[in-house]
């Protein structure tokens, strides 16, 4: 096997020359050989994204305050809120989630999808909190990412919010406690 | 219910790339093979069809909706009925089921289930993107969306709490990777050991480069028939054909979010989720002690909709000890860990013990050298095609990709379509394939049994 700490090539890219012409046989019965055409088509989207009935879990982090939800009918109490109860169909209630955990598993990327590529490496953590029957997936910071470990399950966590919200997830993260 | 067979299926050769053919042109391709192998022009086939399911997974990838009626009018097969189905990465298993309930049904007596994913249309950066959007997009794609850091934080648990290793997932990455070395359709041919696999870039810790599926693109079809249909395509072919029986099929699901896995009471597992081969007092002993222990099911470790999948499927083909009773299977490999949880959940070792079952030998191949030093002999051969890590997994199509191998191998047929004969399960009577989506999200088993 190479070794691929030292990169023997360039990265691809989609920027580049834009051809306006290509080389066309006399005979068509020479097509069938023809390379494949291949062009760039660019496709920009900006979507108008409704939290809809979520809506109060990102103004909650706005506030410092994190929340997830209980169900009014069986009592299962979400970590990641959502409003139908998964275990019973009831409806469910706002709580306020403590805001001290454990790390319940972990991961640290070091590729990602092109949005995250420049934050790589990050720390994803899915946290569990006392009395809450499931998880909430966040970043962890204040840990080396170099040095991963398994002990990291099980590790006190505190919640931090950012001060100017992007109303995002990503407003709350999680740093050893 | 009537007997469903799988007739013929035809795979595309799996590449980083297919620049030389359009989606369509893909699946044509997978669909001349599969007619050639029965001796049927198309315009005899197409006679013979009464209809289609489409199978492919995201439409950002083509940058094209309704691209599956292109395929339909591209293979000659409108006015016909058709349409397609999606559910992420078991998209290509969804699409084989469609087509037996199609047939089983009594609503088609022929059904050609194809499917196609075209992914290099954008950078792997951008896949991985697409991918990830199969996640909630209000609370998990933000935070970092990436599949293999799903599936990183799945096998970190298990590893603590069950004790699993790199090197057992290693085994994986070996077996299916040596074993593509013998299929021609696979994407990779590579002769790696473990140390290959640990020394690999870390993709997703601690998960390498070496213990994940790449992106494909390519295309798979699979013909199913009634007896009805089966002897009008025997009639036209002139010739008698090797009888392979879909004989259950099972689908399971569970929540899209990783973070929303109930954690299940003893109880609660054999009352719903416990397999026949799991009552006996021995396994409720294990289990009652990993409970104690605090292991809770499904958790993130493991796939319950994968369990409540093969449940059904074996409930229906009526399997009761599925490593004894099933020959091979060709599961979802998308990662090694993955491999490895679905040991657990298609029952072919208990929960919790899929690690140290990656390196038995059990799930090997007979005749094939490794460079491992296995403990026990092969006993139910999982991927011996190569698997989603060797193969390729061009979504849509990788559902069917693993239901013409099945038809293939219980036709005893390998020899023929691979050009050689090391992949050939000697004697293969049953198959299972698994199709799995999300994290854990769809899963499909169906089981294929050689009819006499």
């Amino acid at each position: 096997m190479e070794n691929h700490d030292i990169p023997t090539r360039p990265e691809e890219t989609l920027d580049g020359t834009v051809v306006f012409n290509v080389p066309f046989p006399k005979d068509l019965k020479d097509l069938a050989g023809m390379a494949p055409v291949i062009v760039k088509q660019p496709y920009h989207i900006d979507y108008i994204h409704s939290y809809g009935q979520d809506s109060p879990f990102f103004a909650g982090l706005a506030n410092r305050r994190l929340l997830g939800s209980r169900c009014t009918a069986c009592g299962h109490t979400f970590g990641t809120p959502r409003m139908s109860c998964m275990a019973c169909g009831g409806d469910c209630e706002w709580v306020e989630l403590p805001q001290e955990g454990r790390v319940h598993t972990f991961t640290v990327c070091h590729f990602g999808s092109e949005e995250f590529l420049p934050e790589c490496p990050y720390v994803l953590a899915l946290v569990e909190f006392e009395g809450v029957d499931t998880l909430f997936l966040t970043r962890l910071l204040g840990v080396d990412p170099a040095r991963p470990s398994l002990d990291w399950i099980g590790m006190k966590v505190r919640a931090k919010f950012r001060r100017l919200s992007r109303f995002k997830p990503t407003d709350v993260w999680f740093v050893p406690a | 219910m009537r007997p469903v067979y799988a007739v013929t299926g035809g795979v595309s050769k799996f590449a980083k790339a297919r620049p030389d053919r359009t989606f369509q042109a893909l699946v044509k391709e997978a669909y001349d093979y599969a007619l050639k192998d029965i001796g049927l022009e198309p315009r005899q086939a197409n006679d013979l069809v009464d209809g289609t399911v489409g199978s492919y997974f995201s439409d950002h990838f083509q940058r094209q909706l309704m691209s599956a009626i292109m395929v339909q009018d591209y293979l000659g097969l409108v006015p016909k009925p058709g349409h397609r189905v999606e559910g992420g990465g078991a998209t290509g298993g969804l699409c084989f089921q469609e087509a037996w309930k199609a047939v089983a049904g009594g609503d088609m007596d022929v059904c050609l289930a194809y499917g196609f994913e075209t992914m290099s249309h954008v950078q792997t950066w951008k896949g991985n993107e697409f991918i990830a959007l199969a996640s909630d997009v209000s609370f998990d794609y933000p935070v970092g969306g990436f599949y293999s850091g799903y599936y990183a934080m799945m096998v970190t648990r298990h590893m603590k709490e069950f004790g699993t290793t790199v090197e057992q997932m290693a085994h994986v990455s070996v077996k299916n990777h040596i074993n593509a070395i013998y299929n021609p359709y696979a994407q990779k041919h590579l002769r790696i050991t473990i140390r290959d696999v640990r020394e690999a870039p870390v993709v997703a810790w601690p998960l390498t480069r070496l213990d994940i599926c790449t992106m494909s693109d390519g295309a798979a079809c699979a013909i199913l028939a009634s007896e009805e249909g089966l002897a009008r395509i025997e009639k036209a072919a002139g010739r008698s054909l090797p009888k392979v029986r879909v004989t259950g099929i099972g689908r399971g699901t569970d929540a899209m979010r990783m973070a929303d896995r109930p954690h299940q009471s003893f109880e609660d597992f054999y009352r719903y989720n416990a397999l026949p081969n799991e009552q006996d007092a021995d396994s409720r002993a294990y289990y009652k002690d990993l409970w104690d222990r605090g292991f809770r099911y499904p958790g993130v470790h493991s796939f319950r909709a994968g369990r409540m999948a093969s449940r059904q499927a074996y409930q229906r083909a009526e399997v009761t000890d599925p490593l004894n009773q099933i020959d091979f299977v060709e599961l979802h490999d998308a990662y090694t860990s993955s491999e490895i949880q679905t040991y657990e959940d298609m029952g072919l070792c208990r929960y919790g013990e899929g690690g140290r079952f990656a390196e038995s030998g059990l799930a090997f191949m007979p005749g094939i050298e490794y460079g491992l030093d296995l403990p026990q002999r092969p006993k139910c051969s999982v991927n011996p095609s190569g698997g989603l890590i060797a193969c390729g997994h061009p979504v849509g199509a990788s559902g069917l990709m693993q239901a013409v191998f099945a038809i293939w191998q219980l036709q005893g047929a390998i020899g023929r379509h691979f050009g050689n004969d090391r992949l050939q399960v000697r004697g293969a009577r049953r198959g299972a394939i698994h199709s799995h989506a999300g994290t854990g999200t769809y899963v499909t088993v169906s089981i294929l049994e050689k009819e006499d």
